[in-house]
């Protein structure tokens, strides 16, 4: 087995980066995810790739839409305001079907906010941030392992569909270090025949663009992305489910609000109280059918997050409000205690809401 | 299943950071799931230093220690701030040099370790943490003294090889106070 080593979350996504073949990284620094663009400064120039610190968080977006249309791995990273600048070149992007990686290490906002970890852009990643029609697979990873492994599989969805993938992680787990082994494996390649390569004189030239004035042919084209959207829905969607078998109560929570979560249901399990947690490891396309089903076991529902409540709305959703869901929230860069995770359960267990 | 959470708090310089990183890679060379979270907000910037150490033998829920079993005081804010937050029946070590206040606790266990003036006798004036750090390694043998060597090898850059001895130095300074 490969050698288990400690890494900070931050510098475990770009390392997979590197190793999922991405060999192109532009990026404006920002906490508390500066390590990913230090370290890409480190690695890159000795591996030949490139790493570019631009004026902005918009040109470098736009670096990002450049190489992307050119066929290259590419992404960029930033935390919550950055993301908000960079939701432009989001959505030219997603209007183009060109695939990019882009990493969102949340801060407390709104505005400039603070610098400890949040899960408030859940709204921003799930429902878009830009304008249009859109949509963006987003992955939430609860460890450093995941930020690794997710890294490496956001790649692969994003090239496999011709889309956007936001890794939406927090200030915590990009900061924290945990072990993580890298497993030898070659990056998956895939053909892009539409790619901006040059045509040689020997190929008709291919078009990258997200103009498209005659509205009949911009509804075809949102049509047929859609089309592409319910295959991800469809195929797409992961979660962990942990001690659901029997449980009464349901809680829902992602990244590290989920690790929180479970140490609650530990102790509640302790105390004898019948709970379990479903993580969504994929945020868009959000695992609904699981959650539909445990609405027809479960007595009702608690959705774990550090914000006013974003992912609490597709809970509801996805069980059709067949049960209630009650919200255990810290925001603005507080973390919730497992001790307050716990008293959310108690109170569900009395059918307090 | 056996956890052991460890707070690790003082100033900017006293090598607060290193001490966790240094405890988690112990942990993860006797085969432990560990985890390890700095402060990196507003009060780094303010002078102040803690992070949160998980040692475990299951896997870590959440990195974030809130009632240590451990706590490393390396000045006296740190002390005050955290000392009623150690579970009953933890341990506390106090860096006894920069505090002159005593634990008013009695469920817990206290070692107060003059490890700021230790060093400076010593000439590694930089590496109190480490003697701390080598007094709590004798006392916790899920992780154990035996071993420091390759955690030093693989924590000091090879640039600064000279400091590799000091750090075992400073180590072995703590394994032996007392005793």
């Amino acid at each position: 087995m490969a050698e288990r080593i400690l890494m900070k979350g931050n510098e475990a996504i770009a390392e997979a980066a590197i190793r999922a073949g991405c060999l192109h990284y532009f990026g404006y620094p920002i906490t508390p995810q500066t390590e990913i663009a230090a370290y890409m400064a480190k690695k890159m120039p000795k591996i030949g790739g490139v790493f570019l610190q631009a004026e902005s968080e918009i040109a470098s977006i736009n670096m990002v839409y450049g190489a992307a249309a050119a066929g290259m791995r590419v992404m960029t990273s930033s935390s919550s305001p950055g993301i908000s600048l960079k939701s432009e070149g989001l959505s030219y992007i997603a209007g183009s079907d060109v695939p990019a990686l882009v990493v969102n290490v949340q801060r407390g906002g709104p505005g400039l906010g603070g610098i400890q970890p949040s899960q408030s852009d859940y709204f921003q990643a799930t429902k878009g941030g830009g304008h249009g029609d859109y949509r963006m697979i987003v992955l939430a990873p609860a460890s450093v392992q995941e930020m690794a492994s997710l890294t490496i599989k956001g790649f692969d969805l994003a090239d496999k569909y011709c889309v956007t993938t936001m890794l939406l992680a927090d200030g915590t787990i990009g900061q924290m270090m945990e072990p993580i082994t890298f497993e030898d494996a070659e990056p998956t390649v895939y053909e892009k025949p539409w790619a901006l390569t040059g045509t040689e004189c020997k190929r008709p030239h291919n078009i990258v663009n997200s103009l498209y004035l005659k509205p009949d042919e911009l509804e075809k084209k949102n049509f047929e992305r859609f089309e592409k959207y319910a295959e991800i829905e469809k195929n797409e969607a992961m979660w962990e489910e942990y001690m659901m078998d029997d449980a009464e109560i349901c809680v829902v929570a992602f990244g590290i609000a989920s690790r929180i979560a479970k140490n609650a249901v530990a102790e509640a399990r302790k105390e004898g109280i019948k709970v379990g947690l479903i993580r969504p490891i994929t945020l868009w396309p959000f695992p609904t059918e699981v959650l539909k089903a445990a609405a027809d076991k479960v007595k009702s529902f608690i959705s774990v997050e550090l914000s006013m409540g974003q992912m609490i709305e597709d809970v509801k959703l996805a069980t059709e409000c067949k049960r209630p869901v009650s919200l255990c929230n810290r925001t603005g860069g507080m973390i919730p205690t497992p001790e307050e995770v716990l008293s959310a359960i108690h109170k569900a267990e009395k059918g307090e809401f | 299943m056996k956890t052991t959470e460890m707070l690790i708090a003082g100033f900017g310089g006293q090598g607060i950071l290193f001490s966790g990183k240094f405890l988690a890679y112990k942990g993860l060379l006797e085969e432990l799931q560990v985890s390890w979270l700095p402060s990196y907000g507003p009060e780094m910037r303010g002078g102040t230093a803690n992070c949160n150490v998980i040692l475990s033998d299951t896997p870590v829920g959440s990195p974030i220690v809130t009632s240590p079993d451990v706590l490393i005081a390396m000045n006296l804010p740190s002390l005050e701030k955290y000392v009623n937050t150690v579970v009953a029946g933890g341990q506390i070590y106090v860096d006894s040099s920069l505090i002159d206040v005593k634990v008013e606790r009695d469920d817990v266990e206290v070692f107060y370790i003059p490890a700021t003036q230790m060093a400076k006798d010593e000439g590694i004036s930089t590496l109190a943490n480490m003697i701390i750090v080598g007094h709590l390694l004798e006392n916790h043998p899920e992780l154990s003294f035996e071993g420091v060597e390759e955690v030093v090898e693989k924590l000091v850059p090879a640039k600064k090889a000279a400091l590799k001895e000091l750090n075992m130095k400073a180590l072995s300074l703590g394994k032996n106070y007392n005793k």
